[in-house]
């Protein structure tokens, strides 16, 4: 009897002794369930920039012989794959920037035949065109590999199941997010955007644990779930959230993480680049590992172009060293943040950015869709009704992102005074910039001259959301 | 017949109506009539004055999106089914009203009301052959 009460008291400590290691599993080495893949997340700087230096040289020599816009800027530069001897020579090459892209629209970047290519993605572009990218099978796999490192890296396991509600379709999030789920083994609900209460009435019948989407979503449907009647500690089951696609601040998280129970991670990405699983944070929450093992990341002065020295913020710029379809040399993001050398307690040798903290130009993510105001621009333009003069305008209404278009009435559209065709003016206006941005909008109708003119570069956008 | 309306294209802020008022005032422009339509985000307000074309004029140079638009003036007898007579007259006859609104002043022998309406000079002769009395700018103007 003794014997046996003593037998369930060392199970007990046991089991109080995993508990508290596991809570504490920043600093711990808690093999199993910290890392996806140990061995490169966890490489030594020696070893990892001996591996970057060999896949850099590869993929300058491949774009160098396969991409006629590379091997044209490095001749211009006059340098070629021969000159990359460290990892600092990657700084002799031109910066590539969205309008190379677009200027090699749609496969003029790509370096295999389409034939090799398995998937193709897009993202909207500053205006008209947008930028294509293409994946090769083994694209698709080392996404996946990406994918699933940041899922575990949030704190997802095997046995999670894994409600994904970034948008599906030619955007990256909701496929990049689905591959990584399978390959880590999880069972993953492709919820896609919208429809909120049907998908916490998912959430709750089908036992979702893990949730991925926008920040603003997130929020969202704590609200959505409060409004329902439902008590996330009893009724859900969510545990963890991978979150991004838009910037988002600390006390952002705080709120999602207090309002959802549970622990929230910054996972950052762009299409150019990959998508999602650029960089994502780990459980110390003090950064996000750049996976660098397959890009090289660096921070640069926007105007000048010059590398900044670590700590201070610039513009990212990423160099991918594993890609086939759309190898992506020097890619200039627009994104500005820090990075950070010191290694993490979680063991991660891999450098941190910190969060995004804005934009080198004007563009807006709302809802997760990158918005320009010049793709607007363009839009009222052609229209032609209105003046051109414009302003957009952010708020956060229910924790849900709403874009406000502001555009001049001019005399010329005002022919008729009845209110129904104006209505129906502005119905046509936010009509035609719906399908430009595919991103709902509200059109506000304003007296000519009251957006405000200036000498420089306009003002075109205000941003009400507290971030 | 028809009479010269002056319509401005109002944000729905506060404010905005005084300021067509003053600079008006200060033209020694009259308003005659006025009538605001709004919705949650703008409002039309559509004047008839002593001076059209200078109130038309001073509204465009302060900024505001002017236009003018032809309405005609209705006299009926004020009383009980003044209106709708003028009314079924239209609509029997197929003639689409986009709005209408009362004058301030009064006629000579009855209410005033303006109306806006598709086809405006078939309009004014349909009326006239029913016996009702259509108002002259001019005349209007000086009511
Ligand atoms: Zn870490």
């Amino acid at each position: 009897m003794i014997l046996r009460n003593i037998y369930k008291f060392v199970i007990l400590l046991f089991i109080s002794v995993y508990f508290i290691l596991s809570d504490q599993n920043c600093g711990k080495k808690e093999r199993s369930t910290l890392y996806w893949n140990q061995r490169y997340e966890t490489l030594p700087r020696e070893e990892l920039e001996q591996l970057q230096l060999e896949r850099l040289k590869m993929t300058i020599e491949r774009s160098f012989y396969s991409v006629p816009h590379y091997r044209s800027v490095m001749q211009e530069a006059g340098m070629g794959p021969e000159d990359i001897n460290c990892l600092e020579d990657l700084q002799k090459l031109p910066f590539t920037t969205k309008e190379d892209l677009r200027n090699n629209y749609p496969y003029g970047m790509f370096a295999v035949p389409l034939s090799e290519i398995v998937r193709i993605h897009s993202s909207s572009g500053t205006t008209g065109k947008p930028t294509v990218v293409g994946y090769t099978r083994n694209d698709i796999n080392n996404w996946a590999e990406l994918m699933a490192r940041a899922l575990v890296s949030g704190g997802a396991k095997k046995n999670d199941i894994i409600h994904n509600a970034y948008g599906y379709g030619l955007f990256t999030g909701g496929l990049g997010i689905h591959y990584g789920a399978e390959r880590l083994g999880a069972s993953v609900i492709p919820i896609s955007g919208g429809n909120t209460k049907r998908q916490i009435m998912i959430m709750c019948d089908y036992g979702s644990t893990v949730l991925t989407c926008t920040p603003s979503y997130a929020l969202y449907i704590s609200e959505m779930v409060e409004e329902m009647g439902l008590d996330p500690k009893k009724d859900l089951k969510l545990r963890c959230g991978v979150l991004g696609a838009e910037p988002w601040s600390e006390n952002m998280r705080l709120e999602i993480e207090k309002r959802l129970d549970i622990s929230a991670v910054d996972i950052y990405g762009i299409s150019e680049v990959i998508g999602p699983g650029v960089a994502v944070e780990c459980s110390c929450k003090k950064g996000l590992h750049v996976m660098e093992d397959h890009f090289i990341v660096e921070v640069i002065d926007p105007d000048t172009g010059e590398i900044i020295p670590e700590g201070e913020e610039g513009e990212l710029v990423f160099t991918s060293l594993t890609k086939e379809g759309l190898p992506i040399l020097r890619y200039r993001t627009r994104d500005i943040a820090s990075v950070d050398y010191e290694p993490c307690p979680c063991g991660r040798t891999h450098i941190r950015m910190s969060r995004v903290s804005g934009r080198t130009d004007d563009m807006l993510v709302i809802r997760g869709v990158n918005v320009f105001p010049s793709q607007i621009e363009s839009v009222l333009l052609e229209v032609g009704y209105t003046e051109p003069h414009y302003l957009l305008v952010v708020d956060r209404e229910d924790n849900l992102d709403i874009l406000t278009v502001w555009v001049e009435l001019s005399s010329k559209s005002f022919a008729s005074d009845e209110v129904r065709k104006l209505e129906e003016l502005g119905a046509k206006i936010r009509g035609e910039i719906e399908a430009a941005l595919g991103l709902s909008v509200k059109v506000k109708l304003v007296e000519p001259k009251t957006i405000e003119r200036s000498e420089g570069k306009a003002k075109r956008v205000i941003d009400n959301r507290k971030l | 017949m028809k009479i010269n309306q002056i319509s401005v294209f109002l944000e729905n802020k506060s404010g905005r109506l005084a300021a067509v008022t003053r600079i008006l005032s200060e033209n020694k422009v009259n308003i005659r009539a006025l009538s605001i339509a709004d919705t949650s985000d703008f409002g039309i307000l559509r004047l008839i004055v002593d001076q059209p074309k200078l109130a038309f004029d001073v509204l465009k140079n302060e900024g505001f999106s002017v236009s003018p638009t032809e309405v005609i003036g209705v006299e009926m007898p004020d009383e009980p089914g003044g209106l709708s007579g003028v009314l079924k007259i239209l609509e029997s006859n197929g003639f689409n009203i986009e709005y209408l609104y009362a004058f301030i002043g009064k006629g000579e022998n009855g209410a005033l009301v303006i109306l806006r309406i598709e086809k405006a000079e078939e309009a004014i002769q349909c009326l006239e052959e029913n016996g009702i009395k259509v108002l002259m700018g001019e005349k209007l103007y000086q009511l």
